[in-house]
């Protein structure tokens, strides 16, 4: 059992006229197994939580506590953080010229695993994970996210979901951009790395169409840099009918 | 009259200002056919380096180069000569008469005048060779040698040569080389010298009717290293591919110029050059000079440059130009792109586990993975990607705050 404690967090972005403050005491704890859907606004901060606990260098943490079974995640370098179990699905992936995604995934899965996966399984496992998301085996060959649609670069974060077995996973508006039928195929893709390791899940999302194939366990309203409102999956349904305003206007 | 010009230039003084700057076109201030080539050392006036050839070069530091006089003084020399391949010596009066390509500026001129003899390497005609001939030269104490080698390949013959430099020396060089009709040849020259060595170079290439040749430099170590090379065909049919790395770091001045002159109808250049730069002041130049004559029916021609910035303070200079004075071509390119290695491709290796000195040197192993795959020797290849990652390990690059 994992937990994945953020308490009272507060950070800023550096900006031409000083720093920002984004995120305004966000307080949120993912155990093993839990699906937490983040639901809320444009531009209320829901990256900057993700980016934040995955440690992106351009948050700042002003206040407040991340912690990994106890482990001060804060402290921990970028790489430290995947390796401890977090993992982040981006909303924009960025490209690496030069780096085939297969050589990619294999450095990943040694830096993860602290060994280098046996070949033989590890070659099947990348081809039936690929062939599940529906990705074409020459995608094993390109370079990782150059040229990829705004579909493809979704798959291919799911299928690093799949793969390198994360503890705790923000998915972060991996459903936007997709059309109905990669929304099911990308929804299963975390289905079934949840079923196999029981990870937890902040699964950031701006509609609640990926909700009825990722089920939450709890829906969290999120508006200018910290949850307003949090309840079970019903919430979510009364986000559909009423929008945000009654949240923004709340907090305005 | 050229019936289209079509020139840029691409720089990047400040990396991370704009990954990809495509500059005003610039538009060279003559043809490259109009550019001096002679024997004689006094046709080239000492540089001052506003001349179009010298822009981007540190003059001041050649002066030892430019000056019209003998040292008498050699490198260090081992060869590895398959059966077959011989090297002997002529006077310079005897390659001035062997109608090859002239000196095109004042340091070739001095380094063909004051060699001493050209070493000419022999491949004999029809030869086909699966071991490489391997010669390399070191220097020491910085001492500053003349040099002129002719590689000689005959018709129909089939082979690979790898040319090393090592060590401290203030090397100008010129080397000629022939491939006659039908012959395959793979050329690399690799520069692996010492931190303050200078090394100046001057490829006069002139490929045979059909024949191939492809050359590769590969320039990781001098304070200065400047290598023209020019390609040029004794007939139809010929295909020249120019392929480079090239890292350079702090305080290094590393710049490749080629000039491909299709003057013979249906053949083919393809020029690739990839560079990496890092630490402050690292400096690299490429120029990629192309002119398809009015004969030249038939070329198809493609260049590209690629440099990768790691580090703040480093500036790539990338200067493609292609002149064209025939439509009747298959067709001619060229591109140059100097990019970034940003902090979010390394944010995103590091997030999926990935330490961040791995990161760096997956990015950089992949940048350069498909141009040292050319070189047909596999223990240099992994030998060169070996030293391309202690390079990327040597200088301390900045560590992003934490
Ligand atoms: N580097 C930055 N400089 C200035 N403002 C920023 C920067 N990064 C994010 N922001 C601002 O922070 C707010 C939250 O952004 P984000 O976390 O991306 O929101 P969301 O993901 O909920 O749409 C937005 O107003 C955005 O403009
Ligand atoms: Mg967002």
């Amino acid at each position: 059992m994992t937990v994945l404690e953020i308490r009272d967090l507060s950070v800023s972005v550096t900006t031409e006229d000083g720093p920002k403050e984004i995120l305004r005491g966000v307080n949120l704890t993912i155990r093993s197994g839990e699906t937490h859907a983040i639901m809320g606004p444009n531009g209320s901060g829901k990256s900057t939580l993700a980016y934040s606990v995955a440690g992106h260098p351009k948050y700042h943490v002003t206040s407040g506590t991340v912690t990994l079974d106890g482990e001060d995640v804060l402290a921990m370098s970028v790489d430290e953080r995947a390796r401890a179990g977090l993992f982040l699905a981006m909303q924009y992936p960025v490209e690496v010229p030069g780096v085939t995604v297969s050589n990619f995934l294999r450095t990943a899965k040694t830096a993860i695993d602290g060994q280098a996966p046996k070949l033989r399984t590890w070659v099947k496992d990348v081809r039936v994970a690929m062939d599940e998301l529906k990705m074409d085996p020459a995608f094993a060959e390109r370079n990782v996210n150059e040229g990829f649609s705004g579909g493809e670069k979704k798959r291919h974060e799911v299928l690093q979901l799949e793969l390198l077995r994360p503890k705790i996973a923000f998915l972060d508006e991996t459903d936007s951009g997709l059309d109905v039928d990669a929304l099911r195929v990308v929804s299963e893709g975390v289905n079934r790395a949840k079923a196999e390791s029981d990870m937890g899940i902040a699964l950031i999302t701006h509609y609640t169409r990926i909700l009825s194939y990722i089920k939450p366990d709890f829906v969290h309203v999120f508006v200018d840099g910290r949850i307003v409102e949090s309840g079970g999956a019903d919430l979510a349904h009364r986000l559909e009918a009423e929008g945000y305003d009654r949240f923004v206007s709340a907090t305005a | 009259m050229p019936l289209l010009e079509r020139s840029s230039r691409l720089t990047t003084p400040l990396p991370g200002a704009s990954a990809h700057s495509h500059g005003m076109p610039f538009v060279p201030d003559q043809s490259r056919a109009e550019r001096t080539s002679s024997y004689a050392v006094a046709d080239f006036p000492i540089p001052h380096g506003r001349e179009e050839e010298w822009r981007f070069t540190p003059v001041d530091r050649l002066g030892d180069l430019f000056r019209d006089e003998p040292t008498g003084l050699c490198l260090d020399w081992e060869e590895h000569l398959p059966a077959g391949v011989t090297i002997s010596g002529i006077t310079v009066e005897e390659w001035q008469r062997a109608g090859l390509p002239k000196p095109g500026d004042r340091a070739a001129a001095v380094a063909a005048a004051h060699s001493g003899g050209v070493g000419v390497i022999d491949i004999p005609a029809g030869t086909e060779l699966t071991d490489p001939v391997r010669i390399t030269l070191s220097g020491s104490e910085g001492q500053l040698v003349h040099g002129h080698l002719w590689l000689r390949v005959g018709d129909r013959a089939r082979t690979t040569v790898v040319l090393g430099h090592t060590g401290h020396a203030a090397y100008s060089e010129v080397l000629s080389i022939t491939a006659g009709d039908g012959a395959d040849l793979t050329i690399v020259t690799i520069q692996e010298w010492d931190d303050s060595a200078i090394h100046l170079g001057e490829h006069d290439i002139v490929v045979g009717r059909d024949a191939t040749v492809r050359h590769i430099a590969v320039t990781l170590g001098g304070q200065l290293v400047r290598l023209n090379t020019n390609a040029t065909y004794a007939g139809p049919g010929g295909t020249f591919e120019g392929y480079g790395v090239y890292f350079a770091d702090a305080g290094q001045h590393l710049e490749h110029r080629l000039f491909v002159d299709h003057d013979a109808p249906q053949c083919t250049s393809h020029v690739e050059y990839k560079g990496a730069l890092q630490g402050e002041s690292a400096r690299s130049v490429w120029v990629g000079d192309v002119l398809i004559r009015a004969r030249a029916e038939g070329t198809l021609t493609y260049e590209i440059n690629r440099n990768l910035v790691l580090t703040e303070g480093a500036q790539a200079d990338s200067v493609p130009n292609l002149e064209i004075e025939t439509g009747q071509i298959r067709g001619a390119g060229h591109a140059a792109a100097t990019g970034r290695f940003d902090d979010e491709q390394l944010f995103y290796l590091q997030a999926r586990g990935i330490p961040e000195d791995e990161a760096r040197r997956l990015v950089v192993r992949g940048f350069f993975a498909d141009i040292i795959a050319k070189i047909p020797v596999a223990e240099l290849q992994g030998h060169l990607t070996q030293a391309v990652e202690r390079e990327l390990a040597r200088t301390a690059y900045a560590a992003p705050e934490k």
